[in-house]
């Protein structure tokens, strides 16, 4: 990522400690993840020690230290997906794709991920493929959506 | 977009609105909400759109509205000034819908609602079951306005209560509110007048008006459909607020898994600040007050009061402890006063139709309406709103149609992962915060999640601690350490290596985890697990003592057969990842115990009900 | 203004402001804490400081490192149920701690010599550590330098530095290591180098005018910004001054 376009988000949420959240979302909306060199240069932008941005970058869920997939597939963890079978349909994913929750796929396609509820309990068991909503879900049809991203993607895995 | 200078120019302004859009207009209402988008709303919203133009209708207009709460029967299209709703509309459908319903008046019965439970069908939305116990205050504005116009609003109604305010001052507001004796909704119950009052009285050169839309409870989505469908209900709200407490600066934090809620607001607080109801001198008063959004990071501690205001100040959020009060010492140590969305969406109702009328309704200690979320194992899922007091057994089985597929109710979770779960017995309960309070729950935000007999309570209670442990914030000992030993502990029971020496271990951990730890997040941590042990023992002891799981769920103490009906149709055997599954055509199937992974997928696949879980 | 408390009793006077725990303690009441430290803020994360405040006729328990003292509280800093919480929370400090000689001796004198729980097993080693805060708050508000922080949250919780990498505002002071109660920093100087072993820090020790070998370079540059100092201010070290 650019430093100019760091420079560009700063400006736009205020050069202040109380936009540190801010700041972060906005180079994680851009980026998909927060680069280092972002975090050191959010650091010295804003007067704050690094240590303080640091923690903030992996205190909060929403932010991640690693580029992730093209393909962010989030399983909803709430209590209604939960008792409606989440569990499952997580380790389906991960056998599918070969990488555990959290993880993303050597060639950058995949990203399994789990959230804590996106508030769809109505459509329980969710999954959120680039943030689509796949309501209903079974582990199988998870299984053939999945095989269509691969082949859609030219069969490369 | 011109400023609207006085109070009672807002009537005039909205007179003329009313001109251009009589009571019986007829409008074709198409829920956009997140459950109906997910299921193709905005395609089916573009079909209409392109099939009213194309068949040349006039006479009917198009609205895209926030969530009208039927989720399950997405998505829904309800057809006004008549009422007629029609459910799992697709795309296709469009065409059909708008020549024969829409030009040629005919109802078209495959769309129309038929009860799961009487079979029999309803052509209006408010005489089907779901929502004729309802009493829809606050969702009802949902189906009826665009949310992405203030024009709709106002044409509601909307705003007349912030102008009444003004127009009796801060002190009469002030009271009203205590009067209404609005109770916090977003989990404490606590009186809403009575906090702002502190607020007020605190004597500070600033003081903040919050609204807490961080929504963490995992199984609850009420904030986010009001948030969506009905931005200015909790604008105005906050306004009024800020009137009574004397603010002249807000913040609506919001989870940042709620993408539309946020487009939605900023476009709310600009429409707002264009007509003079936020800014300088509102409605030409002397009241001067603008919100400002901020958005979460995905942390469930943030909804707690100090920890979401150490998140607006840009530092992580960790809850401190509270010896002085949030309202006296809040944000930037400046008195703050903290309300749930639901809670400021509220006040605009309270204010224009007074205190009393607000408590003619609910209980004399619960006043008002309250949302549910009603999910799980439940036939009618989606957000219902009844007045405070209804028992559990009308919400879950005449709202909620009841339980799916004739399986047997077991257990209602209230109150989220600082809730607890309710038996059966207790069905007979008026829902309000103290009785919930009493019985080891709690109204919480007001997640109802129904269990029936598939669902295992041992495996209930593991999830809540392990969505806790994750969630915690880290900083006390008795909540990072004490959650994750008590999830250890549960997940033994689970897995068949506990002994009731465990469980014992279990009681006394739990003990001081509430009682030694710093934020709510802590002390009611162990709610869901003691509310299991208090009302499901026997379940704990089946799997302690017999290694076994009654409700047939955790994995170590389960396994999968194929039983008689198998007619060798071969499914299961190709879709299963171990290939363990061995078996001809037309020949009865058998599962491989030792390679047996327990995915489930052939129960899922199967199409004969062959295979057992037991 | 002078505050009137009683503590187990006993009638004691305190000033606005000042924290129980420090009114108790100057007062001769014992209560254990291993997360305070009287030369930064408090916290309020081992809870091991608990009493029981009665304001109002309200009792509760409380954690006294953290609370402002009021006029007129009554406190009790020991009772069955205090005991018993300190026990269970010395019982899940001791599991993760467990070489540590002031929690083991803490932690008997609570009757706990074993921990029901198993070691550690949290999501990453932490190796002793308890998560106490106090070398990231000692680093942060004495020394200034701030090399220090948590990282993640809930039981995913670590204390280290930025990317767990050699801190590069480290001026290997070693405050933290002597501030840290499990002793789990480690810190020694040897040829000429001064180590802090957790975080991995390594600085060469400056060399006085005598060839004195007293403190890296980069501590020494700190302190003369800090107290505004001339640059040759460190030639000669304290002692030869
Ligand atoms: C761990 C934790 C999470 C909370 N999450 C929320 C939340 O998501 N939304 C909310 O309105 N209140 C939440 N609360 C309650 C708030 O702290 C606070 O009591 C509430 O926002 C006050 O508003 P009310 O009085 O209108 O309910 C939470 C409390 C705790 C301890
Ligand atoms: S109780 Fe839990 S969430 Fe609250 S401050 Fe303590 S560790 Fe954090
Ligand atoms: S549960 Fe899964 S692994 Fe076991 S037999 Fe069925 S499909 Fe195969
Ligand atoms: S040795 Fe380094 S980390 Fe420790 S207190 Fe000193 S500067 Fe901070
Ligand atoms: S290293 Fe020591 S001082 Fe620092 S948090 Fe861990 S136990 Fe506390
Ligand atoms: S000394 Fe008070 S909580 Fe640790």
């Amino acid at each position: 990522m650019e430093l100019s376009r760091v420079d560009a988000i700063i400006e736009r949420n205020g050069s202040r400690g109380a936009s540190l959240l801010a700041i972060l979302q906005d180079v994680q909306d851009e980026a998909n993840y927060l680069p280092r060199e972002a975090l050191e240069h959010v650091s010295k932008r804003l007067e704050l020690p690094l240590a303080r941005v640091y923690a903030m970058a992996t205190f909060f869920q929403a932010f991640h230290l690693e580029p992730r997939g093209k393909y962010v597939c989030t399983v909803c963890m709430g209590t209604a997906c939960h008792v409606r079978g989440a569990a499952r349909l997580v380790e389906q994913l991960e056998r599918d794709l070969e990488v555990k929750s959290g993880g993303t796929t050597k060639d950058l396609q995949f990203t399994v991920e789990e959230v804590n509820c996106v508030g769809a309990c109505a459509l329980g068991p969710l999954v959120i493929i680039n943030g689509e909503y796949h309501g209903t879900m079974t582990a199988d049809r998870l299984t053939k959506t999945v095989e269509g991203l691969k082949k859609a993607e030219g069969g490369t895995r | 977009m011109t400023r609207i200078g006085k109070a009672s120019e807002l009537a005039a302004y909205r007179a003329e609105l009313l001109k251009k859009r009589p009571a019986d207009a007829k409008v074709v209402a198409v829920c956009c909400g997140t459950g109906c988008n997910a299921y193709g709303a905005q395609k089916v919203y573009a079909a209409f759109a392109a099939e009213l133009a194309k068949q040349g209708v006039k006479d009917w207009a198009l609205r895209s509205t926030g969530c009208h709460g039927f989720c399950e029967r997405g998505t829904l299209v309800v057809m006004f000034p008549e009422g007629m709703l029609y459910q799992r509309v697709k795309p296709e459908d469009v065409a059909e819908i708008v020549e024969k319903t829409l030009k040629g008046g005919e109802t078209l019965e495959r769309f129309l609602y038929d009860d799961p439970v009487t079979g029999e069908k309803h052509r209006l939305e408010h005489e089907i079951p779901f929502y004729k116990h309802q009493e829809r205050l606050i969702l009802g504005q949902n189906g009826q306005l665009n949310p992405e116009s203030i024009d709709d609003y106002i044409a509601l109604g909307g705003y007349l209560g912030l102008a009444k305010a003004l127009e009796h001052g801060a002190d009469w507001t002030l009271e009203e509110v205590k009067k209404a004796n609005v109770r916090g909704r977003g989990g404490g119950g606590f009186p809403a007048g009575k906090k702002w009052e502190t607020c007020r009285n605190a004597k500070s050169d600033k003081h903040y008006v919050i609204c807490n839309a961080d929504e963490g409870d995992p199984g609850a989505f009420m904030d986010r459909s009001v948030l969506e469908g009905n931005p200015h209900s909790v604008i105005e709200g906050m306004i009024i607020g800020a009137l009574a407490i004397g603010s002249d600066e807000g913040f609506i934090y919001v989870r940042h898994e709620y993408p539309l809620a946020v487009k939605r607001l900023e476009q709310a607080l600009v429409e707002a600040r264009g007509l003079g109801l936020l800014g300088e001198k509102i409605l030409g008063s002397s009241l001067s007050f603008d919100i400002r959004i901020n958005r979460g990071g995905g942390a469930f501690v943030c909804g707690e009061s100090t920890a979401l205001m150490a998140s607006i100040e840009g530092r992580v959020g960790e809850p401190r402890a509270k010896h002085i009060n949030t309202a006296i010492q809040g944000l930037y140590n400046k008195p703050s006063n903290l309300n749930n969305v639901e809670t400021w969406a509220n006040i605009p109702l309270v204010i224009n139709r007074g205190a009393e009328w607000y408590t003619s309704i609910g209980t004399k200690g619960s006043t008002g309406t309250k949302i549910f979320s009603l999910v799980g194992k439940v036939n009618n899922t989606g957000l219902v709103e009844v007045p405070m007091g209804m028992t559990l057994r009308k919400i879950i089985f005449e709202i909620g149609g009841g339980i799916p597929a004739g399986r047997k109710f077991k257990a209602v979770q209230t109150g989220g992962p600082s809730g607890g779960c309710l038996p059966a017995e207790k069905l007979d309960l008026p829902v309000d915060f103290d009785t919930l309070w009493n019985e080891g729950s709690m109204m919480g935000s007001g997640g109802m999640i129904v269990m029936d007999d598939r669902t295992c309570m041992v495996d209930v209670a593991k999830y809540f601690l392990g969505f806790l442990k994750f969630e915690s914030c880290g900083k006390c000992t008795t909540c990072r350490e004490g959650i994750r030993r008590l999830h250890e502990l549960v997940t033994a029971v689970t897995e068949g290596r506990a002994t009731e020496e465990t469980l014992q271990l279990i009681e006394d951990l739990s003990e001081t985890v509430e009682a030694a730890s710093l934020c709510a997040l802590g002390t009611t941590a162990t709610n869901p697990v003691r509310s299991t042990l208090k009302f499901f023992r026997e379940e704990y002891l089946a799997h302690v003592k017999e290694r076994r799981c009654p409700a047939a769920v955790c994995k170590t103490l389960i396994r999968y057969d194929i039983n008689e009906k198998c007619t060798g149709c071969m499914v299961c055997a190709k879709r299963c990842p171990q290939k363990c599954i061995s078996g001809e055509r037309k020949k009865l199937h058998v599962i491989d115990q030792s390679k047996c992974i327990k995915c489930g997928i052939c129960l899922d696949v199967c199409k004969f009900d062959a295979v057992e879980v037991k | 203004m002078t505050l009137n408390l009683t503590i187990n009793g006993v009638r004691v006077e305190a000033e606005e402001g000042e924290s129980l725990l420090d009114v108790a303690r100057r007062n001769g009441f014992e209560i254990p804490s291993l997360c305070h430290h009287e030369a930064v803020a408090a916290y309020g994360a081992c809870r091991l400081c608990l009493v029981e405040v009665t304001k109002g006729g309200r009792k509760k328990l409380t954690t006294s490192c953290n609370y402002e003292v009021l006029g007129g509280i009554e406190v009790v800093t020991e009772s069955a149920a205090i005991r018993r919480h300190r026990a269970m929370v010395l019982e899940l400090i001791l599991a993760e701690a467990p070489e540590s000689a002031t929690v083991k001796a803490l932690a008997a004198e609570y009757g706990v010599t074993r921990s029901r729980f198993a070691a550690s097993g949290a999501g990453e080693d932490r190796d002793g550590c308890i998560l106490c805060g106090l070398c990231a708050r000692v680093c942060a508000e004495v020394v200034g330098a701030n090399a220090l922080t948590f990282r993640k949250r809930g039981d995913n919780r670590q204390m280290g530095t930025p990317f767990v990498e050699e801190p590069q505002t480290c001026i290997a002071c070693g405050a933290c290591a002597w501030v840290c109660p499990t002793s789990c920093v480690g810190f020694d100087e040897q040829n000429g180098e001064r180590k802090v072993h957790r975080w991995k820090r390594s600085l060469p020790l400056a060399k006085t005018e005598k060839g004195h070998a007293f403190a890296p370079q980069f501590q020494l540059f700190h302190f003369r910004k800090l107290a505004k100092l001339e640059a040759d201010f460190y030639k000669k070290a304290p002692g030869e001054r």
